[in-house]
Formats: structure tokens, sequence, C-alpha cells
């Protein structure tokens, strides 16, 4: 990538992303993905997986799950929708190298800045997030992802690792409010 | 400070002492007392005073069916009125006042009110304070209010903070009696995830209150067994203090947690309460039965308690109403409290049983066939009238008196979803019919009231549940225990005396009153409730309906069955509103939304405004300006002169793409999209079904199959949300997918005659932006400052050279940076929302306040605009001839006469001679703004056929603040009508 003028700001608008620490908790803002839509175009369903297991390694997850092979995650988001997270020093311009691997084959939008990432870790997630949002998170398998509301933003909870480390994805104009939401939930529930 | 009437035993820890006050007297209590039980201890029984009429009341219950001890609990912004001492857990510092009664609860001068009881009937109000009219709202209404109400509120703000949670489970167990104790045993060691929840601060529900032995222990005793086994298992959840509020619907439930309310003030960052929603495959209620008293004559005075409310004070919290103590029964039960009280060595006067085969109770008189038929002691009872089977009468003196007329099953939430319970003879009370999907019941809920018969109905529930679901289970293993029937002859009330007797305490309902109701002709049970007000109090009438209803099938010759019961609805008990709010309070309310500019524009100092859930920046104060007028001013007249930036980013961007994309867009929108050229921009009109125009913006073409739509900031979720309803169940065939990109890239307004110089510092120097290489209505993506991939679009909302630049979100701010370092040397200015809309309406945009949901593109004279060489949506239905008259509405511009006059939006438009009223309406002015260019206000408005009537001269009326404006109609486009700017 060529080196242009402009700083990056992380979505609660600092220079360096924000982490949170409760005692058996942790809250990380994490901008160091880049994220693009990939949605399969009609009637080109056999070159979209041809083309899948090729750049990614994976077969693309059925709903509700993700899918990870390094350095590329697949996140189910809707019928032959995924969301597509891969490191962001390597691929800020993941959607039109997604383009060139998928051709025709899929639609393929950048959406690094649509959302903000909170990475959370700790054994009390599960505590927290019952105050949050009613998807049941404690129930969830690693490697699931699902839409939710949490404090009337839509969102999608992903489950790295069941019970320990999991990701909010909300709308990057409302990380402040989902951060505060998180940190009341922490400061409630732990 | 002596506990006057403090006995011996209980579940109280005597080895610690709190602090109280009540009414601003001290006393003390123990742990495990509440407050109703610490003030009896005390010798207490005057603990409020009735809502109407003021009586003299003491509490008529232990629990959370109380009508009458109610009081203010805590002071100051914590506040909260209408608390139940029956349920209030003792704490230390607790601080009490009773309500409804001034100056003091000893002497209460609104007690005149009970002399004047002819006169405040049910229903008075009805009849009343309708003559003078003119009294009614200087005199009578002011009156009613001071007297109305029950408890007080501070006003001030709730400083406490709530919490609203969320639960998925196997199996919801609702009360932790002896029925849930055995099911949450026989779930939880079948491995089931369970919930077990009791409104109460202690598990084990009569189990605490009653002396039978359970296996060879108290009940109590088993009760503290099986919850130490229960808190040892992961799988199952101990919810104390937790009231299942209601059922709803698939399977959920709302359950309100008083997580802090028993301590002096919530630990810091904790919650005072949490309203949970429980996700249940399964729901077992075992929220026992409620004693029901009978009605007789002044049955409300303070001292006169439920029997069974009256044994837990005795067992559970050593604490007795009284020092000579008379029982007044329909059945087995109620004689318990003379034996469990003798026992105990106090004096029991009599036991008065309106049955004739009552046994003798050893230790006290027992007179059969007998009524208590009056009552005396003004502010406690000091003694009882009883009229014997012979026909006479005996006065007896005692200093309390245990009241029962059976067991009503607690049957509330079964009937949530509009349900209605069955009448079962045998225990002359109403019992589950049906049950909300999922829902099943045990214990006396369901009308097993003996204590074997709620351990085994409990466990086999469970066992039946689980099962549902695929999870084997075995009953568990239970201990023996009492199954006496309780052998009841129904009896409601004491047909004796021409005095009142008390149904509901707390609305002070009489059985006169529902008499009266009958008479009035009020023949349905849910009209008695309204006309009389039975049961709408706070208590929900749970100690006095089924009175209230049995006496009504009396008068009317039908069976209680017959009249049947009104309807139960959430919730059980009362829920602060904060509790319904949790999180969502103040500046909470809902998200804030925040462009990417926020944090440069707050170093600028800009005042910003709600738009939806964003704050925008609405103008940018410079030092010395003092009115937002000279700001706006600026703005606007420097983004003419040379060049002005503006966050433009919350206008909805939605990524349209596939080999359909064109075609989808020609089907949502009016105008044609079919042939628009790649790298080309086009205004887009969208119509509603119904041929309205529902929301406008640009659609620029990058490729083929790829556009960007724009929307309006308000309007971007539902544009969105309407195109993926068309793509996914109109047209699911089209090759189309789209997705939202408002969040993901900032996009400003650069805007004036210098903003093509500003830009070329930005833009890199590959990509050519001059007029011939980038014209008006242009798109594309380029890369600015040094290689970031942006794109650009040669759009005007302004009516000037304009352009919209957008980059990844994350370098939005750095972007508006390097625009205002670049823009030095131009004099550019930043410009917020108001000055933007001032441009808009200068040139004549249309925007939210025309297109209004009312308007057509006829209205906004953009009929031509929707195409006719296809079908899109809305076409067909603009064709209506109602919308297509000759003297249409058409979207003209105004300006005053006399330019020193301004006028407001909304004006109405009126013929010059011609009377200002709705008939001669001609229209209405949309939006209205001051021109700093023109140097005076300018409008835009709807006016019929205003197309021909340029010149005219007309009054724009505003009825509201009785000012009218001479306006002359002139052409929309008051700035660059002909569009040289644009095209520069």
């Amino acid at each position: 990538m060529p080196e242009h003028r402009l700083t990056a700001l992380s979505p609660l608008g600092g220079d360096a992303p924000k982490v949170d620490s409760f005692e058996v908790f942790t809250i990380c803002e994490n901008p160091d993905l880049a994220l693009a839509s990939l949605a399969s175009r009609v009637g080109k369903g056999a070159a979209f997986a041809k083309a899948a297991k090729k750049h990614f390694g994976f077969e693309m997850p059925e709903p509700g799950k993700t899918a990870q092979k390094s350095p590329y995650a697949a996140i189910w988001v809707g019928p032959e929708q995924w969301l597509i997270e891969a490191p962001f020093s390597d691929h800020e311009d993941i959607a039109v190298e997604l383009k060139h691997a998928f051709d025709d084959s899929a639609s393929v939008t950048e959406q690094t800045d649509g959302w903000a990432r909170f990475d959370v870790e700790g054994p009390v997630t599960g505590a927290v997030f019952e105050r949050l949002c009613a998807l049941n998170v404690g129930g969830m398998a690693s490697n699931s992802a699902s839409r939710t509301a949490i404090e009337h933003l839509g969102c999608i909870v992903i489950c790295r690792e069941a019970g320990i480390r999991y990701s909010v994805l909300c709308p990057r104009s409302g990380a402040a409010s989902l951060h505060h939401a998180l940190i009341t939930a922490a400061k409630s529930a732990v | 400070m002596s506990q006057i009437n403090r006995i011996a035993g209980g579940q109280i820890d005597r080895a610690q002492s709190l602090k109280f006050s009540f009414d601003g007297k001290s006393f003390e209590g123990h742990p495990g007392d509440t407050l109703a039980s610490a003030l009896l201890a005390n010798g207490v029984r005057l603990m409020g005073r009735g809502f109407k009429y003021h009586r003299p009341r003491g509490p008529l219950t232990a629990g959370s069916e109380e009508p009458n001890a109610l009081v203010e609990l805590r002071s100051g912004a914590r506040q909260e009125p209408n608390t139940r001492a029956t349920t209030t857990e003792l704490f230390d510092g607790l601080d009490a006042r009773s309500q409804n009664r001034w100056p003091s609860l000893a002497f209460d001068a609104m007690a005149v009110n009970d002399r004047l009881s002819r006169f405040l009937a049910a229903g008075f109000y009805y009849k009343t304070f309708m003559w003078p009219k003119a009294f009614w709202e200087k005199l009578y209404e002011p009156i009613i209010r001071r007297a109305a109400g029950l408890g007080s509120l501070t006003g001030q703000p709730d400083p406490d903070e709530y919490d609203k949670g969320f639960l998925h489970t196997d199996l919801l167990i609702i009360g932790a009696g002896p029925a849930g104790l055995a099911a949450a045993l026989t779930a939880g060691r079948a491995g089931a995830q369970v919930i077990l929840a009791d409104e109460e601060f202690a598990f084990g529900g009569r189990l605490n209150s009653e002396t039978y032995a359970v296996g060879d222990g108290s009940g109590s005793d088993w009760a503290a067994k099986a919850v130490a086994e229960l808190a040892d298992l992961p799988n199952v959840r101990l919810m104390i203090r937790t009231t299942v509020i209601g059922a709803f619907d698939h399977g959920i439930y709302g359950a309100l947690e008083r997580v802090s309310d028993h301590l002096a003030t919530p630990k810091p960052g904790k919650p005072r309460q949490i309203l949970w929603r429980i996700y249940s495959k399964r729901c077992l209620l075992c929220a026992g039965a409620t004693e029901r008293p009978i009605a007789f004559e002044n049955n409300d005075r303070p001292g006169i308690m439920l029997a069974g409310a009256l044994r837990s004070y005795a067992n559970r919290w050593a604490a007795l109403p009284g020092k000579t103590i008379a029982v007044f029964t329909n059945n087995d039960n109620g004689l318990r409290t003379a034996t469990d009280l003798i026992a105990k060595g106090v004096n029991i006067a009599a036991v008065i049983d309106c049955r004739n085969e009552t046994p003798d109770v050893s230790g006290t008189e027992v007179f059969r066939g007998a009524q208590v038929i009056d009552t005396a002691g003004r502010l406690g009872l000091a003694s009882v009238t009883v009229q014997l089977s012979n026909g006479q009468q005996k006065t007896i003196a005692c200093d309390a008196l245990g009241v029962s007329g059976g067991w009503n099953p607690n049957v509330h939430l079964t009937c949530h979803q509009r349900g209605r319970p069955k009448w079962d003879e045998a225990l002359a009370a109403f019992v589950p019919d049906g049950c909300p999907p999922g829902m099943s019941v045990a214990g006396a809920a369901m009308g097993r009231l003996s204590t074997a018969g709620a351990l085994s109905s409990g466990a086999t529930a469970a066992v039946t549940a689980l099962a549902d679901i695929g999870i084997p289970a075995q009953a568990v293993d239970l201990p023996p225990a009492e199954d006496a029937p309780i052998n009841l002859k129904p009896f409601w009330h004491v047909q004796h005396g021409a005095g009142r007797a008390w149904l509901d305490q707390q609305n002070d309902v009489t059985v006169k009153d529902v008499k009266l109701s009958h008479q009035e002709g009020y023949r349905s049970v849910e009209h008695l409730k309204r006309y009389t007000t039975l049961g709408m109090a706070t208590d929900q009438g749970k100690t006095s309906n089924l009175g209230g209803l049995a006496i009504m099938a009396e008068l009317t010759g039908k069976s209680i069955p017959e009249t049947g019961t009104t309807i139960y609805r959430p919730p059980y008990t009362p829920v602060p509103i904060a509790a319904f709010a949790g999180r969502s309070a103040g500046k909470h309310f809902r998200p804030t939304r925040l462009t990417p500019s926020h944090k440069w524009a707050t170093e600028q100092g800009a005042v910003f405004v709600e738009v939806g859930m964003w704050l925008r920046a609405q103008w940018f104060p410079k030092p010395g300006e003092t009115h937002w007028r000279q700001s706006v001013d600026r703005e606007v007249l420097a983004t003419r002169k040379s060049v002005g930036i503006c966050d433009v980013t919350t206008l909805g961007k939605i990524d349209v793409q596939g080999t359909d994309a064109a075609e989808f867009l020609n089907r949502v929108y009016a105008n044609a999209f079919g042939k628009l050229a790649v790298g080309k921009v086009r205004y887009g009109l969208m119509l509603r079904e119904d041929g309205m125009v529902m929301d406008d913006g640009t659609t620029a073409r990058l490729a083929e199959d790829h556009f960007i739509t724009t929307t309006t900031t308000a309007n971007a979720v539902g544009v969105y949300r309407h195109m993926e309803f068309c793509r996914q169940c109109l047209w699911p065939d089209l090759d189309v997918q789209i997705i939202s990109t408002t969040e993901a890239w900032a996009q400003f307004s650069v805007a004036g005659p210098n903003a093509r110089k500003l830009l070329q510092k930005i833009v890199d120097a590959e990509h050519d932006i001059s007029n011939e290489a980038f014209p008006y209505m242009a798109c594309g993506e380029i890369t600015v400052c040094g290689g970031l991939r942006a794109r650009l679009f040669r759009i005007s909302f302004s009516g000037e050279l304009a352009y919209e630049i957008a980059v990844p979100t994350r370098y939005g701010d750095g972007l508006i940076r390097a625009l205002v370092e670049a823009g030095k040397e131009f004099d550019a200015v930043v410009y917020g929302t108001e000055a933007l809309g001032v441009m808009r309406i200068e040139k004549g945009h249309a925007a939210g306040n025309e297109l209004n949901g009312t308007t057509s593109a006829l209205n906004l004279g953009m009929g031509a605009m929707v195409s006719k060489k296809k079908d899109s949506i809305g076409s067909t239905l603009s064709e209506r001839e109602g919308m297509n008259q000759e003297d249409a509405l058409m979207l003209v511009g105004f300006r005053p006469v006399d330019p020193s006059q301004s006028f407001a939006a909304g004006s109405h438009f009126i013929n010059k001679n011609a009377v200002a009223n709705a008939q001669n309406d001609q229209g209405y002015m949309t939006s209205v703004a001051y021109s700093p260019n023109l140097g005076h206000t300018i409008g835009l408005g709807l006016l019929k056929n205003g197309g021909a009537r340029k010149g005219e001269i007309l009054r724009a009326v505003n009825p509201l603040k009785n000012i009218e404006i001479d306006v002359e109609v002139v052409s929309a486009h008051f700035v660059d009508p002909e569009g040289e700017r644009l095209r520069a």
C-alpha cells in the first residue's frame, strides 16, 4: 500500500485503541482487521464455492457459524452473504483483493470502517452478556456468530472460544455508545 | 425501646440488632424481620390510613398481597411510595413513613371523610362535582388532585441504576415453596438447566411459616437443606428476591430481581434492580395460594389480619399483633393459628367457627355455628362481637383477630394470555384451567393445598415438563408430610348489621358498594370492578376479588363460576418504571452516532444538533460571535464567495451490485437508471406504493454492475429496509446484492467557486478533475493525499460548484484536517447543518420538509421525472385522478413584500381578500430561512396551481400567533436559477 499522508483514528476517536480491564474481564477496541462483505451472485454458486476454497482454504460457513484459516475468517451474515476478516496491516485493500479472487461470481463491498470491533475476554463473559442482549451467548459454541441488538444497536456477536473470547461488532458511529454499554454491564455483573 | 410483642423462636437473628425508624420514632429489630414484623414486635399495629375514608389500618397479611401497610421508604431522591411493609426486608438505618394521613397517623384530619361515607360511596364522583360547571377547573379539580393519589414522589431524579437482563433455560420454576423446591431438586438432579425464582428473601414459602413436621425436622429445615443442595448444582440458578411478574408470548417470562433493596445503598456500579427477560422452554408455576378473609362489619381494624399471616408472624418472625388473640374461620387451616399460638403460650380468647362440626381446641373455647358481626377499637382492635349459634350475642375482648375464609390458588400467571381459571367446588376457589404454552402448575397454585400434596405434585410435574423437552428425570424421594384436607365451608360475608364490611381495603370498597353497583345496573364483573374500583389498587385485589364477585353472584342469582373473574394482567406486583427503562435513561436513552469529524468539530467549539441518533455540527461559532445568525450567515456567505466544507457522512449510502443492479434501481426509482453511464451520477426520486414521494437522493454508477445509492439522513434505514424487502420478497429472481455503507465511508461536501482548486490540492495529480475531465454529475474512484483510496462525486445541494469526497471512515478526521489546512489559502469555512439548510433553500432544493409523506412528484415540480417507459414502485398509483388535478399543490418560492418582515414555516396561504379559514386554504409554507445573499427572509411552499401564479401577492397566515404577512409568489430558485455556477 502506498504511504499516504492521512492518519487514522480508532472508532472511539483515539490515536490508539482503548483497553478496559476489570479483574476477570477485558474489553479491547480492535481496529486491526479489514472487513469486506462477500455476497455470492445468482447462478454463480459453483464458481463462487471454487473461488472460496481456493482463496480462503475453507468452505464458506453455514448460518450461525464462522470459518477460519489464517489470515482469513468468514462470518455468515445472511443468505449467500458473509463478512470476511483479515489483518488490516496486510489486507487494507481487502475489497480489491477479494473482487480479484471472486471476479463476477460475487459482489464485494469494503466494510472495514463500517464496524467497530470490541474483543472481550474472561471467564465471566457469559454473565456480562446476560446484561446486554437476548442472544444466548452462554450457549454459543466456539466459531459461531449471530446478529443481535445491544442497547438498541444492531450488532454481530462472534464466539471465538466458548465461554472465554468473543468479539462484538457494532456500527462504527455508535462505538462510544456500545463501549459505554459494555463497561456498564461489566461493572454491574463482574 | 423494647420489643413488647416479640416472642421466642422464629427465623430471625437475635444476635444482631438493627435500628430503624417509622414516622420519626426509633425502634429495633433483627435480621430476618420485615418492617411489618419488626413494627408488630415493637407493639405498633397502626401502619396506615385507608385511601378514601382515612380509617386506621394495620397489616392484613404477611406478604406481597398486602393492601394496607403501605409506607414511604427512604427519603430524598431514593424515596419510594407505596412500599409494602410486609415485604420490606429490615436493614440497619431503615427509615419509613406512613402515607395518606395529615397531620399524623394517630390523628388524621382527613378521617372526617369517614363521617361523610354516605356521600362518598362507590361511583360518587360520577354524580358530583358537576355543578356549577364553572367550579370544576378552579375549585373541584384542584381539591380532588390534592386528595387523590397514594404516597408522594420527591420529583428528584432517580439516582439508582437498573439493568435489563436476558436468561435462557430449560425449566423456570416460579415459587420456592414445597412444590417448587421438590420440582427444582428433581430437575436439578436430572441435569436440566433450571432457574428457581421466588419473590421472597428466603426460599421455602409456607414451610417457613408452618409448624408441620416435614420428615424428621421442621419445614424450614427441609427447605434449607434443599436450597443448600441446589446452590451447589452448576446447572441450577437460584434467583431470590425475584418476582416473576408475567407470562409473555413464546415462553418469555418477565422477572424483577431486587438486587439492592435490602441494603442501605446499592454497591457502586451495581444496579438497584434487574428486569430479566427469561426465555424458558418449560415453566412450572408453583406460586402457592393466598388466603382470603371473611367480610363483616368493621373488619378492617388494626390487629385484624389473615389467620395464616398471624401464624407467619408468630412462627417465622416471632412477633404478635397483640396479647389476646381470637380466630374466626370457616376451615380447619384457620384453627392452626389457635393451636400454634397456644403451643407458644399465647392467650387465645376464642375460636369462632361458622361451621357446626368443628373439633375442640384444647386451651381455648370454640364457638361453633358462630360469626363475628362487629368489632370495636378506633386505633386498633379492642373487642369483637360474636353472634352465637343460638342467636345470642357475646362481646369478646381481644387485640388481635386471625380471619380465614379459605385459600385462593395463585392462578394469575396461567391467565396472563387471556386465560380464565375454572371453579373448583370442593375448594370453593378458582384453579387453573389451561395455561400458556409450555407452562404447567403444581402445588397449592393448582389446588393441592397440603404439604405432601405440594411436594409430590411439584416433583411429578417437573418430570413431566422435562420429558416434554427430551430430558429424562426421576421424581426425588420425598419426606413424609401432612396431607390433611381443610374441610372448608364456603362463607363470604356476614349478613348481619347495617354498617360497612370491607372487601378491598386498599381502595376502600365495601360490601355495600358491591350492592350499590348491582343496584345501579352493573352486571358484568368487569363493570363491577371499574364502578367500585374493587381490585384496582396496587394489590390488584388479591385479598378481595373473590369476596366481591361472590357477593355479586348472590345478588344476580348466578353461581360464582358463572359470574367469572376479571382479566389477569402483568405485572403480578408493582414494578418501578425505571426497571423497564434499564440503562436507557437520560443521555443513554438511545445510542448516539458520531460523525467522523466529531472530534475535530468539538475542538472547534461547534454547536451540535440531534438528527435522529446522530450528532451533527449545526454551526461553528467564531470568537466574537454571540448569536447563531452571525455564524450561519458567515458560513453561507463564505461558501458562496469562495469555498465551504461540510460533513455529510450521515446521509445514507447503499452499495448496489449485481448483473441486475441497474434493473433493480429502475424499479425502485421513479426515473430511469438503466442507461446511466459508468462514471456518472443521477438524482433519483423514490416513490411509495401509493405514489407519494418516499425519499430522494443520488445514485452513482461506478461500474456496469456497481452503483452507490444515497438517501436522506432521516430515511437511510427506511430506504435500506425497503430495498431489502424489494430484493428478497418482490423480485427474488433478480441478481442484485446490497449492503449499507453509510458507516464505512466518511463523506464531505466541498462547495463554492474555489471548490475545484481546493480539491486539486488533496486529490492525487494522476486524477484529472478539471471541468472537462470531471464535468457536473461525474463520479469516480480516485486516490487522495498520496495514495489513499477515495471516491469523488460532482453533485451539488447548494447550487454552487460542488463535490462530495469520501474516504474510509477511519481517515475522515485526517481528511477534514487536510481540507481545512489546504483551504486556508481560499479562506475556506467549515459549515454546519444550518448553513446547509439555508443554501439548499436559496437554491430551491426539496428536502425533508417538502418530502413530508403527503407530496407527490407533481407537487414537487418533478412530475415529468416519473418515467412512463418502465414500471416502478408508485408509478401507477401516482396517476390517480385526485393527485393530478389542475389546482394541485406546486412547490414555489415566497418572499415577503416588505423585506424587513419574516414569516414562519407552517403558515398557510390565503388570497389577498379572502377570509382566513380552511375552505380558503391555498397551501402552506414548508421551509423558511433568512438569506444572507438576498438580505431578507425567503421561503419554499406548496401552493395550489403555484406554477401559474408567479408574481401574485398572498397572505401567509399564522393563526397560532395571529400573524399575517404579505408574500409574493416567486421561483423556488432564488440563487443561480440558470445553474451556471453548478457547471463552472
